[in-house]
Formats: C-alpha cells, structure tokens, sequence
C-alpha cells in the first residue's frame, strides 16, 4: 500500500490536466513544481549532507541561462581577436548542457567552498550566487544584461508517430515538468539510499567520526554538490524554456530563501518534505494574489520561517509521520 | 597620480561607513554567535528613519541622524529579546534560518511601508564640491567620514573603558566563565546586538543622503557587511575596522581602473578567495577582542 500510494499520487498528478483543464490551474501548478524540482535538489545538501547552502539559485540560474543561449545561439569575443559562435541548438540539447554546466560549477563550488564549516560556508555560496548575477548584468554581449534574453523557444520533443513536437501549450509543459520532478525524486531517493547517502548521513550527524571510519568527506560532499547542482541546473532549464524569458534576477538570493523554506517547512532529510513544502509554498502566492500585496505576501515567508525553525524545526513530514500509530 | 589621490580619499570615505558595518556585525557574531542577516535591513531601517525625521516630520538634520541611530539601537533591542533570546541554545544554521526570516519581514514590511521608489533626503550641506589641489570632494562626504570616525572611536573607548565594555570582551572570550563572574550575558547579548544594529543603522542614516534611499539597499549592503567581517576574519574587531577600510579601497580602485561595471563583484570575488585559501581572514584572531 505504502508503495503504491506514490504512484496513485503521481497519476491523479498526470490525470489532472484531462479532468481540470483550466489554464490557469496548470499555469500555476507548473511554476510550483519548477520550484519543487530546485527544492528536491537543495534538500540532498541542506537535508542529507546538513550544509546549509544558500547560493543555490545559483545552480538554477547557470541551468536557464546555458539553456537559453544554446536555444538562441551566441556569437562573442573572448578577446585576440577570437570569437566563440554557437548556432541555435535544440531545446533537449540545451537541457542537457543545462545539466552539465550547472554540474560543473557544483564541482567548483564543491571544492572552494567544503573547505569550510558553517558560517564561513554559507557566506561563500551566497557570494558565488552573487558573484553570478553581476556577471549576467554586465556581461551583455552574452546574456544582453538587464535587457534579458527574451524569445526563448518552448521545448520541443520527439514524438514517435508525430516527429519533433513543440510543446507551446500549458497541459504539455506541465506533463514535461511532472515528468523531470518524478526522475529527480527518483535520482535523489537512489543517491541517498546508496552508500553515498549513508555515507553522507553519516557525516551529517557526526563529521569527526565519519572521517574516523574512514568515509572521506570532502569526496562524497562533492558529489552529493554535484547531483544537486545538476538537478537545479535542469529546472532551471524547464524555467527557461517554459517562461521563455530570462533576466539576472534568476539569480536573486530570495529565490534560494523560497527553495530553503520549501524544503524546512517540509521536512529537510525526508523525501517527501520538498514536495510538501513545494507544494504549500508553490500555491500560497496564488491563493493570496488578488487579496493581498505581493510584501504580504513574504512577510508571510518569512514569519512561516521563523515559526517553522522554532517551533517545528523538523518540518511537517516527520510531524506527520509521528502522529501516525506504529504497528 | 591626480588620480591616484583622489581615489584614496573616495576609498577613505566610503571605508569608514563600511567600517561601522563591519564592526557591528562582527562583534555580534564574536559574541553571541550569531550570523546576522538583518544588517543589511537595520542599515536600510536607519536611512528611512532619517527620511521620515527630516522630510516628513521636519527633524532637524542632524537630530534626525542621532534619531534614526536610537531607532536602529531600539529595533536591535526588540530583535534579540523577541527572537534570539529564544534561540540561545540553537544550533548556528536554525540561528541563520530565523534571521533569515526576520530580514525577509523587516525589507518586505519597508517596501509595504514606503512603496517601491528611491526616495531623497535633503541635506544642509553645499552641493559643490571641495576641491583641495587635484582632489576634490563633497562636504556631505566629509561630514559622513567625520562622524563614521567619532563613532568608531566612541565604540572603541566604550569596549576598552566602561564596565559594560568589559562585560562585552568577557563575553565574547568566554560566556561561562563570565557568567561566572557574575556577568549577566543575556542583557550583554541585548547590548551587543543592540549597539551592533545602532552602528548599522548610523551607516544606512549617514550614507542614506549621499546614496537614495530604497528598500532594497539593504541586500548588498548586508552581503558586503560580510565581505567586510570574513575579510578581517570573523569576531576580529581590529580585523572588520581594517576589512572595512580595504574593501572601501578594493572597490574604489578596481572600480577605477579595472571596471565599473563589476566594482560590487570585487568584493565578493575576494571574500571567495580569502575563504578558499586563507579561511581564519587577512587577522587571524589570536586575541579575539579588543
């Protein structure tokens, strides 16, 4: 039964767009599930490896833009007098590169920043995000700074029987977005039951001793910075391609704190928490536009944080999994 | 070389402020261990109380500014004794967690508050520059650096002479054995973050005229704020006066002769550097206070 029941939610998740086809709906369900897909990502450090990285947006802002220029193509100096021209690629190539690009920078970041602890490392991620966006505002040859890269292509796939399909309407974004958050759900739920994730649970819980035993720390907090990298990278390439329009301010510190709460407010270190989290938090600005100003609305945030951190600091999956009688 | 002297005393004067930025965040973390997302909103809430004392009640200039460093002194207050107080035996990432939250509330209740557009504060001083030899510069900027230097000089006397400064630097060195001492660290907890998110404030109210005045402001301050403290070495004071002063001349001069476009990316680019290769900060802090 319990096995069952994520599937059974899954398919009522796919079924959605046949039974409500409203627009709107699956418009809002969408950009949700983008987000769940950063905060199931971010949950692999913040929850499994307990390193609260705050310069995660990062990851997701490398995956929209890597995707975007490969679905426009660029043309850039790189000085002496050489030029870099990349033509216009297909979508699913972009997202691909999205990946490995975003991959590759959680490598780099992996190595500067799992030097140091706590505070120090926290610092560091929110400046990398930092250092990022001021490169997307000036570097306007490649990223049109502030202008933003506008016209992106939607996905296109292919289809057997149909050939390449480009998916322009709502219901097919929103299958595609289903699809990538059940294969990083999957991706993550593999790493952590692996001996990576014991590994990196171990870790968590007791650095000194896991690096006694013989588990080595920085290895496996590397790649743990990579898997998540990756997965961010590829929602940020869904975003690219879904929004169709993309500006430095996919690097802004207030999207990581959005993905932070999604996953506190769930259940950082469960599988479900994200998407709990995500899932409240994905839908609460729509429930509230119209009613309230979009401060309210994150004022609402960040009180939420504060009462979740104080009062409730294992997130509501765990809370919910106490209440339920054990056999 | 008329180039090089004037970017010397830009880079002072800017300095200073951020030496009060530095100064304030890093006393709170050597003390209480906390890392202080606020700073940056406390630095914005002391440029707003300066707006609303000069424009909209028609404070005295000078008043307004002492006024808005109180309010920033009272707001610190009723942060630590509302939230930290209760946190005090939190591991440091909920700590983080929370003021994280709290900074999210303050900057979105002064967008509420005070809508979205930059906003003005008039100044009593002369809008055409002082110009001495081949340097020249703003008299409001003078007055910014005049202040920024009596208040550090103000904090230094308070930690080194008054008894309250005494129970600060045992504090920060060791809260057991001062508690032992009949050192009472909750309230030195309420005062140090107090003083720190005065001297935060008294920086957003001294640079809100010389900069605009909006309810973003905060954001890169409060990130440059760490610049400062990691540069220095963080829960160093003598190391934030100094980081303070250095990032004031990093961005002057890699604004100046390198690129201006990237003038605010130095500064992060060197706290990633420093903390990938040097991670205890320029001084190590081998006394850590005083």
């Amino acid at each position: 039964m319990s096995k069952l029941l994520p599937w059974l939610f899954v398919a009522a998740l796919a079924l959605l767009p046949v039974a409500f086809p409203d627009p709107y709906l699956l418009a809002v369900l969408t950009s949700a599930g983008i987000f769940i897909i950063g905060a199931i990502s971010l949950n692999l450090l913040l929850g499994y490896t307990g390193q609260l990285s705050l310069g995660h947006v990062a990851f997701f802002g490398l995956g929209a833009y890597t995707s975007a220029l490969a679905a426009l193509g660029f043309d850039i100096g790189i000085g002496f007098g050489l030029r870099i021209t990349l033509a216009p690629q297909p979508a699913w190539l972009g997202f691909i590169a999205a990946i490995v690009v975003a991959g590759g920078f959680g490598w780099l970041l992996g190595r500067l920043a799992f030097r140091v602890r706590g505070a120090y490392f926290v610092i560091i991620t929110i400046c990398f995000a930092q250092v990022l966006r001021m490169v997307a505002l000036n570097w306007i040859e490649l990223t049109q700074g502030p202008m933003a890269l506008i016209s992106i292509p939607p996905f296109s796939l292919w289809l057997p029987g149909q050939g390449v399909v480009a998916l322009y309407s709502k219901a097919q974004n929103y299958w595609l977005v289903l699809a990538v958050a059940v294969v990083a759900f999957l991706v993550v739920r593999q790493v952590v039951e692996s001996r990576i994730g014991r590994a990196l649970v171990a870790l968590r819980s007791n650095e000194s001793l896991a690096r006694s035993v013989g588990i080595r720390v920085t290895h496996y907090l590397v790649i743990a910075a990579v898997i998540s990298a990756g997965i961010a990278g590829a929602a940020g390439s869904l975003f690219a391609h879904y929004v169709r329009i993309v500006d430095p301010d996919v690097f802004l510190f207030i999207y990581t704190v959005t993905m932070v709460i999604m996953v506190i407010t769930g259940g950082k270190g469960t599988l479900w928490g994200p998407v709990v989290g995500g899932l409240i938090f994905g839908l609460i600005p729509d429930l509230l536009r119209g009613h309230a100003a979009p401060e309210a609305q994150w004022v609402a945030y960040g009180v939420a944080m504060i009462l979740f951190v104080m009062f409730l600091p294992r997130g509501i999956v765990p809370a919910l999994a106490s209440l339920r009688p054990r056999p | 070389m008329d180039q090089l002297l004037q970017h010397l005393v830009n880079g002072t004067v800017l300095g200073g402020t951020y030496a009060l930025l530095g100064i304030g965040l890093t006393l709170i973390f050597g003390v209480m261990r906390v890392v202080n997302f606020t700073h940056g909103e406390l630095y914005a809430f002391g440029a707003y109380m300066t707006y609303a004392f000069v424009s909209l009640l028609g404070v005295n200039f000078y008043l307004a500014l002492a006024l808005a460093t109180l309010a920033g002194v009272a707001l610190g207050a009723a942060l630590e004794l509302v939230l930290l107080r209760r946190m005090r035996r939190a591991d440091i990432d909920s700590v983080m967690l929370v003021m994280i939250g709290a900074s999210l509330v303050l900057q979105n209740a002064e967008m509420w508050a005070w809508g979205g557009v930059a906003k003005l504060i008039p100044n009593p001083f002369a809008g055409s520059p002082l110009v001495l030899g081949p340097v020249s510069v703003l008299p409001l900027r003078l007055f910014v650096l005049g202040v920024s230097a009596a208040l550090l000089l103000g904090f230094w006397l308070m930690l080194d002479r008054t008894r309250a400064g005494v129970a600060m630097r045992a504090t920060f060195q060791d809260p057991e054995t001062a508690a032992l001492m009949g050192v009472r660290v909750g309230w030195v907890n309420t005062a140090t973050f107090a003083i720190g998110s005065g001297l935060a404030a008294a920086a957003g109210a001294l640079l809100g005229p010389v900069f605009m005045v909006s309810p973003t402001m905060g954001d890169l301050v409060g990130l440059k704020a760490f610049a400062i403290v990691i540069l220095g070495g963080l829960g160093s004071l003598p190391g934030a006066t100094l980081g303070g002063f250095a990032l004031g001349f990093v961005e002057e001069f890699a604004g100046g002769y390198l690129s201006t476009e990237y003038r605010d990316a130095f500064g992060f680019l060197l706290i990633i550097l420093v903390l990938a290769l040097k991670p205890q900060g320029l001084v190590p802090a081998k006394e850590r206070i005083g």
